[in-house]
């Protein structure tokens, strides 16, 4: 990652091109400065301590870190599978995990809703069994893990094929077992990759409202996240829009918080 | 642009004509020919374009009105109406969307319009009150608000900060009751959508609401009448056409509005 650069950094990248970058660049952090600008000093350490926004604040963060946890447990797994299959099976493989990506979280929504509630085959037999999924905090995992699990497995897997298997096999002639070249040699190289995904997976995680709202519900405490109470204090008449600014900031503070705990955390890691 | 009128023209005939053979089954007393007579104080021809955000809970009513007021003013160019939930459309309104008429579902939210020096003079044109509803056949056993405290059973209400909420937490508390909800939804509609699909077992929608599909029952409570949502009209001081947005909101405070509201349900104002 370092290495002294000995040309020149700025290369031959035509001038003209800083325009449309600057302009990207704007519209990327202007909006957040209005919403800055929005925030209400006076009133925004009452609205951000509010018990209701501390709960949506503490549930978003415990559910986030169980779906990006559960994100890796099954997708680090998923990616390994995907990068060692052959072409054809990959592409396949790869088209599926994409599906999600590609689709608003609101389908992702409804159609969880259709598989576990109580009306379909699968809802009905686990509601059988007293087991209800939809309006818990399980079901907020399960909605963020579904939208979260494809930026995990894409990420981890472009890296694991990058890296190849020639590593793996120099493991295996030294005697290695397939445990002890999972451990110390396919993951440490495929490192990168990993991490962006757990990144990506939990800011997905923690931003999640489509699939959240329609399948999971909005009840304080139990299944309104951080996304949720912004929409509902943002829909509310009147004063409550101050809370939608003040909630959205501490969001914004939060991921902020997390991509540099992450990168000082990246920096730190030898290589 | 000839092309996309062209469409639109198509797109009304159609909706006039199932609207026409959908009033003969459900309005017997109205006569259809009064949808297509211009009516006496119709003033000067309007032209041009009117757009109107209503609240989601008049969407079929509004509906049938725009089709028979752009029958009425054959030049004007009706829009396609906004529906969404009040406090959104308030939002959108203060923010500069150009609308020429906004119906709210509550006056708090026509108010705030009002203080941001966008309309003045609103007037009610419509009421609606609260009903419980369940999915057909009932399989929670609901019989009345009482049922909603029952931690057992799956309850949503919409959310206090929009409309229908404030209004069921009105209705709960002069009960007495202390719902054990599940849900808070964003607007009225997700809350009939989760009961029709019978994932939830009651909840609390407006009649005109409930009046909208058969997959749900209603379930007589006391003390609804003593919540009544009021709906305010007014046309917007930014509209880009304020003589047909007068016009209009005469329209559906007048005799013919009254009529298609009561068709779909809602109280007189």
């Amino acid at each position: 990652m370092t290495g002294a650069a000995t040309t020149d950094r700025t290369g031959f990248v035509p001038r003209v091109l800083a325009v449309p970058a600057v302009l990207g660049l704007a519209l990327l952090i202007l909006p957040l400065g209005a919403l800055v600008l929005r925030v209400q000093w006076s009133t925004l350490w009452s609205d951000v301590t509010s018990p209701q926004a501390l709960a949506a604040l503490g549930l978003s963060l415990l559910t986030g870190a169980i779906a990006t946890a559960v994100c890796v447990v099954l997708g680090v797994p998923l990616a390994l599978l995907i990068a060692r299959s052959g072409d054809r099976a990959a592409g396949v493989l790869r088209a599926l995990v994409t599906v999600p990506l590609v689709l608003p979280p609101m389908v992702g929504g409804v159609a969880m809703l259709f598989l576990f509630g109580r009306t379909s085959w699968l809802g009905g037999a686990l509601a059988e069994w007293g087991i209800r999924i939809p309006f818990t905090t399980t079901a907020v995992v399960l909605a963020q893990t579904f939208v979260a699990l494809p930026f995990l497995v894409l990420a981890l897997e472009g890296s694991l094929r990058a890296t190849g298997t020639g590593y793996e096999q120099a493991a295996a002639g030294l005697g290695a077992g397939r445990w002890t070249i999972l451990a110390r040699v396919t993951l440490p190289l495929a490192a990168p990759g990993l991490v962006a995904g757990i990144v990506l997976c939990f800011a997905r995680a923690i931003g999640e409202f489509g699939a959240t709202a329609l399948f999971a519900g909005n009840a304080p405490g139990v299944t309104q996240t951080m996304p949720l109470a912004i929409y509902t204090a943002f829909n509310g008449a009147g004063v409550s829009q101050g809370t939608a600014v003040a909630l959205s900031l501490l969001l914004l503070v939060t991921a902020v918080g997390v991509l540099l705990l992450v990168r000082a955390w990246r920096v730190e890691t030898p290589r | 642009m000839p092309r996309s009128a062209l469409a639109r023209t198509a797109v009304v005939l159609a909706a006039l004509a199932l609207g026409l053979t959908g009033c003969a089954g459900t309005a017997a007393d109205q006569d259809p020919t009064s949808a297509v007579t211009p009516t006496q104080d119709a003033g000067p021809e309007l032209t041009g374009e009117l757009t109107v955000y209503a609240a989601a809970s008049l969407k079929g009513a509004f509906d049938e009105l725009a089709t028979d007021f752009e029958q009425q003013h054959p030049s004007l160019d009706v829009q396609p109406i906004t529906y969404d939930g009040s406090s959104t459309l308030a939002t959108q309104i203060i923010e500069g969307a150009p609308a020429d008429v906004f119906a709210s579902a509550d006056e708090k939210n026509m108010q705030k319009v009002v203080d941001a020096g966008l309309a003045s003079a609103p007037e009610l044109f419509a009421s609606n009150t609260l009903v419980l509803v369940v999915p057909a056949g009932n399989p929670g056993g609901v019989t009345g608000l009482d049922d909603l405290a029952d931690p057992d059973l799956t309850v949503v209400l919409c959310a206090a900060e929009v409309p229908c909420g404030a209004a069921s937490t009105t209705l709960l508390s002069n009960a007495g009751v202390t719902a054990s909800v599940d849900s808070y939804e964003q607007n009225v509609t997700a809350v009939l959508t989760k009961v029709a699909a019978g994932e939830a077992d009651a909840g609390l929608v407006y009649v005109t609401d409930a009046a909208t599909t058969d997959d749900v029952d209603t379930v007589e409570v006391d003390g609804t009448d003593a919540v009544v949502n009021h709906y305010p009209i007014a046309a917007l001081s930014g509209s880009s056409n304020a003589d047909a947005a007068d016009v209009f909101v005469a329209f559906v405070l007048g005799d013919d509005g009254r009529e298609v509201l009561a068709s779909f349900g809602f109280g007189a104002p």
